[in-house]
């Protein structure tokens, strides 16, 4: 009896019988992946247009893209501002989550849906909502509005990644440091953080993607000297395709790749 | 009770009230931030949207929203693309899921990664990819013409097609994702009893396991409908002008027209429609699952 003869699920189906699910989701797959991996190889093409296999290969695109000042200034920007939103909204959010978790007062509930909010608000909405505010806090171009606004995006998905961290940890724990005499903030900080330190790893990094990353927000109140590289490309792909973009879409990749991976390594062995 | 226990107990619990309220304050910081950047700015375009060019109080802006059929075209548009979308993630995601549900965790696990690394790319540069493949001399045409497919490059982007293979790129995990959850929760005990009493795999599925991944793929088809509802910049991108959405129409009154009033109502109206949805769909299953179970 060969494998697909064999019973592929509770209900005894075959695995003969449901071959076409398979190659269905195996389709489905390839459609989720393909098309951002077949940019990689695209890249490094000599042509001007994009083709796949490229018959030459070169590295002009990313020699155009490492020698414009622009390109440049707008990737520095990027990366600050994606460092920035990261070191404010990993604390902000985690002490959020801390304390609306163990303070047991009824306004928690009410507290936790807004700092949800921007999740569900159309990004296109805080994107003028924002330009609007700043052009009267003459915020508008700045580095510290991109980050302010970024860091707002990205409060909710600390809390919510800290959150659940918290609820799958044992709080006596930190009753415990507390009866033998160390006072709250040393035994969260001694105790509770270190256990929950992968979920502030985590969203520390989805933090900064969420700003590197960020499009909307970003083409309404950055700009100038300040431009993000994604504001920058948005406005490039408008109006015509460049394949300097797709060098600067493989670097993208990279660094993103990169921070998730570093981002996995101390939860290692422990999930 | 002795009598020396009220005064002790009373210290105790306002200290006990105290903490918890200094413990509240943790979450401050976030709330001001949240609300400086966003609530207060939002609120800010609710009000413009209600005032006229001239400064008085007036529903000209909404009008505008009713009796302009372009607007209406526009709503249409929005509703349309984002009912197709759903529905094909759903068609897409739900034996996907239902496969990877299937495998042995560690496998699973591995093919996780593939689903998720579209979260981790930025949408730009997958809309980018999206481009470089659908284009007049892009991957697909080329190598379709050079199969000998179609003679003619089709076009498959800068109108509806290549917006919906964008958006449902983009989309797709998010229904993934929670079916994913709920059928891996299934207790598989149940099948191997519908098998017992006579059902066969058909049967069971439909009577059985289908039903109990229904939650999943309500919350997954409701967060994916959501989020197409405000969708910027596939449509942009890949729409080509043709496929304008309630955001990209939004995006235009600002950007070309200087136009607030205009922007913020139908912003408003937007944010109301999107709550809407998510209001009826709180009342057909519990809202803090949709949310990833955090509610209190």
């Amino acid at each position: 009896m060969s494998w697909l003869d064999k019973p592929a699920s509770e209900t005894q189906i075959a695995h003969r019988a449901r071959l076409w699910l398979y190659a269905l989701a195996a389709l489905v797959m390839a459609f989720l992946v393909l098309p951002t991996i077949i940019v990689i190889p695209m890249s490094f093409s000599a042509s001007q247009y994009l083709e796949f296999p490229p018959r030459e290969w070169s590295l002009r695109w990313y020699a155009n893209y490492f020698g414009s000042t622009a390109w440049m200034q707008a990737t520095a920007t990027s990366l600050k501002a994606g460092l920035l939103t990261m070191l404010v909204a990993t604390p902000l959010g985690t002490m959020a989550a801390y304390g609306l978790f163990v303070s047991r007062l009824g306004w928690a509930r009410w507290v936790m849906p807004v700092l949800l909010t921007p999740i569900i608000v159309p990004v296109i909405l805080v994107g003028i909502g924002a330009f609007y505010a700043y052009v009267r806090l003459k915020l508008v171009n700045t580095l510290l509005g991109v980050v302010l606004a970024h860091s707002m995006l990205a409060v909710p998905l600390v809390v919510m990644v800290v959150t659940s961290a918290l609820k799958s940890y044992d709080m006596n724990q930190e009753m415990v440091a507390r009866s033998l005499g160390a006072s709250r903030p040393r035994a969260f900080l001694l105790v509770t953080l270190p256990q929950i330190r992968f979920a502030v790893v985590t969203s520390a990094v989805l933090s900064f993607l969420t700003s590197f990353d960020e499009v909307v927000v970003a083409m309404f109140v950055s700009g100038g000297d300040n431009s993000t590289l994604t504001r920058n490309m948005f406005n490039a792909l408008r109006d015509q395709i460049d394949p300097t973009i797709a060098a600067i879409s493989t670097v993208m990749i990279a660094v993103s790749s990169a921070l998730i991976l570093l981002s996995q390594l101390p939860g290692k062995g422990r999930r | 009770m002795s009598a020396d226990a009220g005064p002790n107990a009373a210290g105790l619990a306002r200290d006990a009230r105290v903490e918890r309220v200094v413990l509240l304050g943790l979450s401050l910081p976030a709330l001001a931030l949240v609300t400086v950047t966003m609530i207060l700015p939002v609120g800010w375009l609710f009000w413009l949207s209600f005032l006229a060019d001239d400064g008085s109080l007036s529903l000209v802006h909404y009008q505008r929203l009713v009796e302009q059929p372009s607007y209406a075209r526009i709503f249409r548009t929005t509703f349309e693309v984002s009912a197709l979308a759903t529905l094909i993630c759903i068609v897409l995601g739900y034996p996907l899921a239902y496969v990877l549900s299937q495998l042995p965790p560690r496998v699973a696990g591995v093919a996780m990664i593939g689903v998720l690394m579209p979260f981790w790319t930025s949408i730009l540069v997958r809309t980018y990819a999206w481009l470089v493949l659908l284009q007049r001399r892009g991957l697909i045409n080329t190598w379709g013409m050079e199969l000998g497919l179609w003679d003619e490059p089709l076009a498959l982007v800068h109108d509806l097609n290549g917006t919906l293979i964008g958006m449902v790129h983009i989309m797709l995990p998010f229904l993934v994702l929670p079916v994913y959850g709920s059928m891996r929760a299934i207790d598989r005990d149940y099948l191997k009893a519908a098998a017992n009493l006579g059902a066969g795999p058909a049967r069971a599925f439909r009577l059985v396991f289908f039903p109990l991944s229904l939650p999943g793929l309500m919350a997954g088809a409701i967060i994916v409908f959501i989020l197409c509802l405000g969708f910027y910049v596939t449509p942009a991108v890949l729409g080509g002008g043709k496929v304008i959405m309630v955001a990209n129409r939004i995006a235009n009154d600002i950007e070309i027209f200087f136009n607030w009033g205009a922007a913020s109502a139908l912003g408003v109206v937007l944010l109301v429609l999107t709550m809407l949805v998510l209001w009826a769909a709180s009342r057909l299953l519990r809202l803090d699952r949709i949310l990833g179970g955090h509610g209190t």
